[in-house]
């Protein structure tokens, strides 16, 4: 029938004309973008953080900008995460990908091919094996995460103790944030007594104090590395009842860390920030990539500021989980 | 020599000769105390055997109700998640009962009581889908794991469960406190071993478990109610859970998806280093206590030294469990003429 079709063709460009014409807005409006988020399941405090905030962006970039939908998935594992990227692809249709990995290896290639159907991709914490996948990469700074924990113990020690170290599980972030704080002694009179893996973990975190403190008599210090492997010292410390000899830093800004720093608590003066909410100025970036005229491409490196008493609250949220 | 059951020597024999079998377990877990010394001194500190011996009673508790599982040749892979689980919903409830009791023992035994009730029907429901249902227990126990792991993670929102401080300071003492200096948990879990050695080996309870574990068939033809007796020893388990729980709770005052990760196969690992048959039939408790107790030594002898690269404490864990098996069949292969 191309009688018909050149009908409709040309009643649809009259309509244009005179709707431009009129000075009217036309097709701009109708554009509508779809975000797809996979995110790993809240299997432990941070990852529980992410979701959190996840979904709190989510509600308010909606809110914000009518023309975006946002479509959050989490998975289980690194195989469960592929799954979902493809079907973000298929099901939804997705403009663009923001994907917090489970782990980098395997899920290099699955993000690959989500970029290669043209969707923009925002890869959050951790980076990718191969480079030049993203268009936009949001991470915290592990390296600098460790460095800022260690010129906090060396200030406070003023050059020269003993301390402890309870490392987390052993990875790459595990790695660089060890790197760092070990850079930022060099040179001191601070002698690590040991390091041994906690594995961000809270039992565990708890078990090599304990038997950290049945083994050295003096402790100055120490370096948690993270909010739930601190919990754990905490308790060992109190049982031992050797609150007054040391002061214990941790890591990500939990909230219960975080209400102690306020408090003012002496065996936990400050803490420092990995925050989970590093996905939601993820999301943020992505959709300012839509309705903004700045670019976004790039990469954005989230600083590890030391978290005090005096600017605690600012990184206070009641309300997540972690 | 390869079919003979370790069951049928003779009785004279086990009497005159040094019982390796019995004995070997022991014997394992001194060497493993004199490496330790060597290693650091501070192994004998009172404070660090207290420390051990404190922490391996989770463990030596929910393995002693594995003992009876084991031996009645059942299999329970849920142990370490229905603990999250219970954790979980004892801390909810008097978090929430708070409000109406005040932060007072009243909340505390209640929560308690919570805990064990739920361990009873979490065991129930395993034994009874075991048995009633015909599914092999592995399959069984591999799904609740999974259904009680997710479900401890939904209640706390993916997050962690915090004990109000209010009933923390009250409940302490039972993971803390001592009584005339042996530390609570120790002491629980020495009661519930000499409960359960009594049960396993002294009672018909413990006769059928046995029974059963050898040869279910056999049992079932002795009128031995086979299904009844492999569900009560599920609910035996769960009720050694819910103890160990119990202890757990005020030790950190709180329970997310990560909480007893593996306790399952540590259970099932100290059973098995203790002498108990992983095919049934055959239990021994006093071994199954002093497998706990080595597994944490172990642990615990790792984190006294920084000889051993800390990226190879899995290996050393595993080499240590292979050989403490190995030494005890080698008593076994010689024991049997």
């Amino acid at each position: 029938m191309p009688i018909t079709k050149m009908t409709n063709t040309k009643m649809a460009l009259a309509a244009l004309a005179t709707a431009g014409a009129m000075g009217l807005p036309t097709l701009a409006v109708a554009q509508e973008y779809t975000i797809g988020v996979s995110i790993p399941a809240a299997t432990h405090g941070w990852t529980g953080g992410v979701n959190y905030h996840a979904e709190q962006a989510k509600e308010r970039l909606e809110a914000l900008h009518p023309e975006i939908s946002i479509t959050i998935t989490t998975a289980s594992d690194p195989g469960g995460q592929a799954n979902d990227l493809e079907d973000l692809v298929s099901q939804r249709n997705i403009d663009a990908l923001v994907v917090l990995p489970f782990e980098s290896g395997p899920l290099t290639d699955p993000v690959r091919r989500v970029k290669d159907t043209g969707v923009f991709v925002t890869v959050v914490d951790r980076g990718l094996e191969q480079e030049g996948i993203e268009d936009l990469y949001v991470a915290g700074n592990n390296h600098e995460m460790g460095r800022v924990s260690g010129e906090y113990i060396r200030d406070q020690l003023d050059g020269e103790g003993d301390i402890v170290v309870l490392r987390g599980i052993p990875t790459v972030i595990d790695e660089e944030r060890v790197q760092g704080f070990q850079e930022a002694i060099e040179g001191s009179d601070i002698n690590i007594l040991d390091m041994q893996h906690a594995n961000w973990n809270r039992d565990d975190g708890f078990e090599v104090m304990q038997d950290y403190l049945a083994r050295f008599d003096r402790i100055d210090a120490v370096w948690a590395q993270d909010d739930d492997i601190a919990l754990g010292v905490i308790e060992a410390v109190r049982q031992a009842e050797r609150e007054d000899e040391l002061f214990i830093v941790g890591g990500a800004g939990m909230k219960d860390i975080i209400a102690r720093v306020m408090e003012g608590d002496e065996l936990i003066p400050v803490d420092v920030l990995y925050p989970p909410a590093m996905i939601a100025t993820a999301m943020d970036l992505t959709v300012q990539h839509f309705v903004s005229n700045g670019p976004v491409v790039g990469e954005y490196i989230l600083g590890s500021p030391l978290i005090t008493q005096e600017n605690a609250e600012q990184y206070y949220f009641p309300d997540s989980p972690f | 020599m390869n079919n003979a059951v370790p069951d049928n020597k003779p009785v004279a024999r086990s009497r005159a000769s040094f019982d390796l079998k019995t004995w070997g377990p022991f014997i394992a877990l001194m060497a493993l105390a004199v490496l330790g010394v060597l290693i650091n001194p501070a192994f004998l500190g009172l404070d660090n055997l207290s420390n051990m011996l404190t922490r391996s009673a989770f463990i030596g508790i929910i393995a002693i109700g594995a003992t009876f599982v084991i031996t009645a040749g059942g299999l329970d892979l849920s142990v370490g998640s229905m603990a999250a689980f219970i954790a979980g919903v004892m801390i909810i409830l008097m978090n929430s009962l708070v409000e109406q009791f005040g932060p007072g023992l009243t909340t505390i035994v209640l929560g308690i009581f919570a805990s064990l009730l739920l361990g009873l029907c979490a065991g129930f429901i395993n034994g009874m889908v075991t048995t009633k249902g015909k599914i092999e227990a592995f399959i069984v126990t591999l799904g609740t794991m999974g259904i009680y792991r997710s479900l401890v993670t939904y209640l706390a929102d993916g997050g962690t469960l915090s004990l109000d401080w209010g009933v923390r300071d009250i409940y302490r003492p039972v993971y803390y406190g001592n009584l005339l200096g042996i530390p609570i948990p120790v002491l629980v879990f020495l009661l519930v071993a000499v409960a359960g050695y009594i049960l396993l080996n002294h009672t018909r309870f413990g006769r059928y478990c046995f029974a059963i574990g050898s040869n279910e068939k056999v049992a079932e033809y002795s009128a031995i109610h086979v299904d009844r007796i492999k569900t009560m020893t599920y609910m035996l388990q769960g009720v050694c859970v819910a103890l160990a729980t119990i202890i757990y709770v005020p030790r950190l005052g709180s329970a997310s998806g990560g909480t007893g990760v593996l306790w399952e196969l540590e259970a099932i690992a100290a059973v098995i280093i203790g002498g108990t048959v992983l095919k049934g039939g055959h239990g021994r408790i006093w071994g199954t206590v002093v497998g706990a107790i080595m597994l944490t030594m172990i642990g615990n002898i790792l984190n006294l030294t920084d000889a051993i690269s800390n990226y190879l404490n899995g290996t050393v864990q595993g080499i240590i469990i292979i050989v403490a098996v190995y030494l005890q069949r080698a008593a076994w292969r010689k024991s049997v003429p």
